[in-house]
């Protein structure tokens, strides 16, 4: 601050003559802000989101309210206003029913799988390792890699005469993990998780590292234990993670697509790994019955902002 | 490149740097280096039986078949997937998209990150709120609107315009941008605008330079959206001349692989083609990829 302080004096007498002349500049910059250039910068981007987030999120909304059908371009067809009866259709389905118990198997796996793992991995990274990168580098590589690529290896894995059941071998579920109605959904949980662990190692590094040291040395001096230390220090150091996780478990399990769709051949064996995005995208594209998948949209967009907005209170709460 | 710039001490440099010097040493580190290495053994493994099994001649699920055997080596599973798909179009497909997103991500993206960091005007806050709830609300949800408004309404379908659209502009990078530019010191900005300089001439010579590291971090991010995604480009793309190799194996996943001599084999070659440039990019720029900046882009 101080250091700016002699140029400005120096143009000081420039600057309030003109402030003077031209109340018009005030008003401008009352209206539009002290630089009004920003307004340009953001245009793209604020243009980008009003198209291709807030009007299809608009859209959305109508579709779900009306009789909606994909017709030849041109065609125009009635779409009558049907108040809130796709909504009806969407919770009386026993499909998408079983499509959300689906994603709170999910979460009943992932949520406590992820936090467990990668806490541990990241406690373990949090010190003067060997080879730091390459474990780094190596946690990370199946975050970075195309779903589609990892799913031809799991497929691979996983099938009925594949390397997973050799090793097992009479252990291996019959049938197999991926056609399997009580495996297929924990399977893609497990592959899901594996899967992403790599971020969340680096999101409970950075939290660990933001932890004082001197809690640790103050507890290492009570002669507290490992586990205590882990309860008592490192689990509410990196608190604000762990609700993290949830959150980010929740909307993947919101969007799980691929997975299901190429691992389990569609959601199978009879919609036990069924997903609520395979299932907009089975309604809506493959049935033609897009505003019944738009509802299922909606609804999912609701719930994913009802539990950040609940996540969002707690946490201010507990600062 | 991180140590000659100033502005960037601190956040980049964070993540390898080391807190805990608690512990008696001796005694515990053997469990991080066995918790470490076990973790790389099931997080690198699908990737090496990737590769292994991409080069078997004939398809080998025993124990045996985890190690290399000369005699059962062959690059016909490559042959095979290419005659089938085409990876060199798919390749150049997955390009052109990624380049596009990555392309418009970094003009526009740091234009706004900048105008939301650094400027003040009318509008900022409601393009801030608006940021957020795109971060929040997932894109997925969304793919039925987008497929009318896009495939029907504007006839994109088929199309790189109509891929690259609903990624243009990646918000996560436009929040990397923003925080990166808001640590910057304001007597920098103050000192050029004094001397007369345009707010383009300021982002560009002197915003610019000092977050170079922001910058590579924010291009890793999005490059692994759009070459990894598989939904959109899915539902846009029914030509398969036109379709990004993740798509383009997709689908070979689902319906030819029955056809093929080694089904698996072949799809195996396919995801190594696939896996390679995001596996090589995180290997050459593992210390860009911050954990910090990732989490402030999902936390929202």
């Amino acid at each position: 601050m101080t250091s700016v302080a002699a140029p400005r004096a120096h143009k000081s007498g420039a600057h309030r003559s003109a402030a003077q002349e031209s109340t018009a500049r005030r008003f401008g910059r009352a209206v539009f802000g002290r630089q009004p250039i920003g307004m340009i910068f953001g245009a793209p981007y604020l243009l980008f989101i009003a198209v291709l987030f807030a009007y299809p999120l608009g859209l959305a909304v109508y579709m779900s309210l009306h009789r909606y059908y994909f017709t030849a371009p041109g065609v125009n067809v009635p779409r009558p206003f049907v108040g809130l009866s796709n909504y009806e259709a969407v919770f009386a389905d026993p499909a998408v029913r079983q499509a959300f118990l689906n994603v709170l198997i999910f979460l009943v796996i992932n949520v406590p799988l992820t936090v467990a793992v990668s806490l541990l991995l990241a406690t373990a990274l949090n010190a003067a390792i060997p080879f730091r990168a390459f474990f780094r580098t190596s946690f990370l590589a199946p975050y970075v890699t195309a779903s589609v690529a990892m799913i031809g290896v799991f497929l691979f894995i996983l099938s009925p005469t594949g390397i997973l059941n050799t090793v097992l071998g009479p252990l291996a579920p019959v049938p197999s993990w991926l056609v399997n109605q009580n495996w297929a959904m924990p399977s893609i949980a497990i592959y899901v998780t594996w899967k992403g662990l790599g971020f969340y190692i680096l999101l409970y590094l950075a939290a660990l590292q933001g932890v004082p040291k001197e809690l640790y040395e103050a507890a290492a001096m009570d002669g507290a234990s490992w586990w205590h230390r882990l309860r008592s220090v490192t689990v509410p150091g990196v608190r604000q993670v762990t609700t993290l996780v949830t959150l980010l478990a929740v909307i993947t399990g919101a969007n799980l697509f691929t997975e299901p769709y190429l691992l389990t051949d569609g959601g199978g064996p009879n919609g036990k790994s069924a997903s609520p995005v395979l299932q907009i995208y089975q309604t809506g594209i493959e049935q033609n019955h897009p505003d019944f998948a738009s509802a299922l949209g909606i609804i999912l967009v609701i719930g994913v902002l009802l539990i950040a907005g609940l996540q969002q209170l707690v946490q201010r709460r507990r600062a | 490149m991180i140590k000659a710039d100033p502005a960037q001490p601190e956040v980049t440099a964070r993540s390898d740097s080391v807190t805990e010097a608690v512990e008696p040493r001796a005694s515990r580190s053997w469990w991080r280096l066995i918790a470490l290495l076990f973790g790389a053994l099931v997080f690198l493994f699908p990737f090496y039986y990737m590769i292994i099994g991409s080069l078997q001649k004939t398809q080998n699920t025993s124990l045996s078949g985890v190690l290399p055997n000369p005699a059962n080596i062959t690059l016909q599973n490559y042959a095979e997937i290419n005659a089938a798909i085409g990876i060199g179009k798919a390749i150049i497909n997955s390009g052109i998209f990624t380049g596009g997103v990555l392309l418009a991500t970094l003009v526009f993206g740091i234009l706004a990150g900048y105008a939301l960091a650094r400027l003040s005007f009318r509008g900022r806050g409601l393009l801030f709120a608006l940021m957020l709830l795109v971060l929040t609300v997932p894109f997925q949800l969304l793919i039925i609107p987008l497929y009318v408004l896009i495939a029907r309404n504007y006839g994109l379908a088929n199309s790189y315009l109509g891929m690259i659209a609903p990624f243009a502009i990646n918000s996560t990078a436009v929040l990397i941008f923003r925080q990166y530019f808001m640590q910057l010191p304001e007597e920098l900005f103050d000192a050029a605008r004094i001397d007369g300089a345009s707010e383009l001439k300021v982002l560009i010579h002197i915003a610019l330079p000092l977050v170079r590291p922001a910058v590579l971090t924010a291009m890793l991010l999005t490059f692994i959206g759009p070459w990894n995604e598989f939904l959109w480009p899915f539902l846009i793309t029914k030509q398969q001349s036109l379709q990004p190799l993740a798509v383009a194996l997709a689908n070979y996943i689902d319906n030819v692989a029955a056809t093929a001599s080694n089904p698996y084999g072949a799809i195996l070659a396919g995801s190594c083609v696939l896996a390679v440039p995001a596996v090589a990019l995180i290997i050459a720029f593992q210390r860009y990829f911050v954990s910090t900046n990732i989490g402030s882009g999902v936390k929202g």
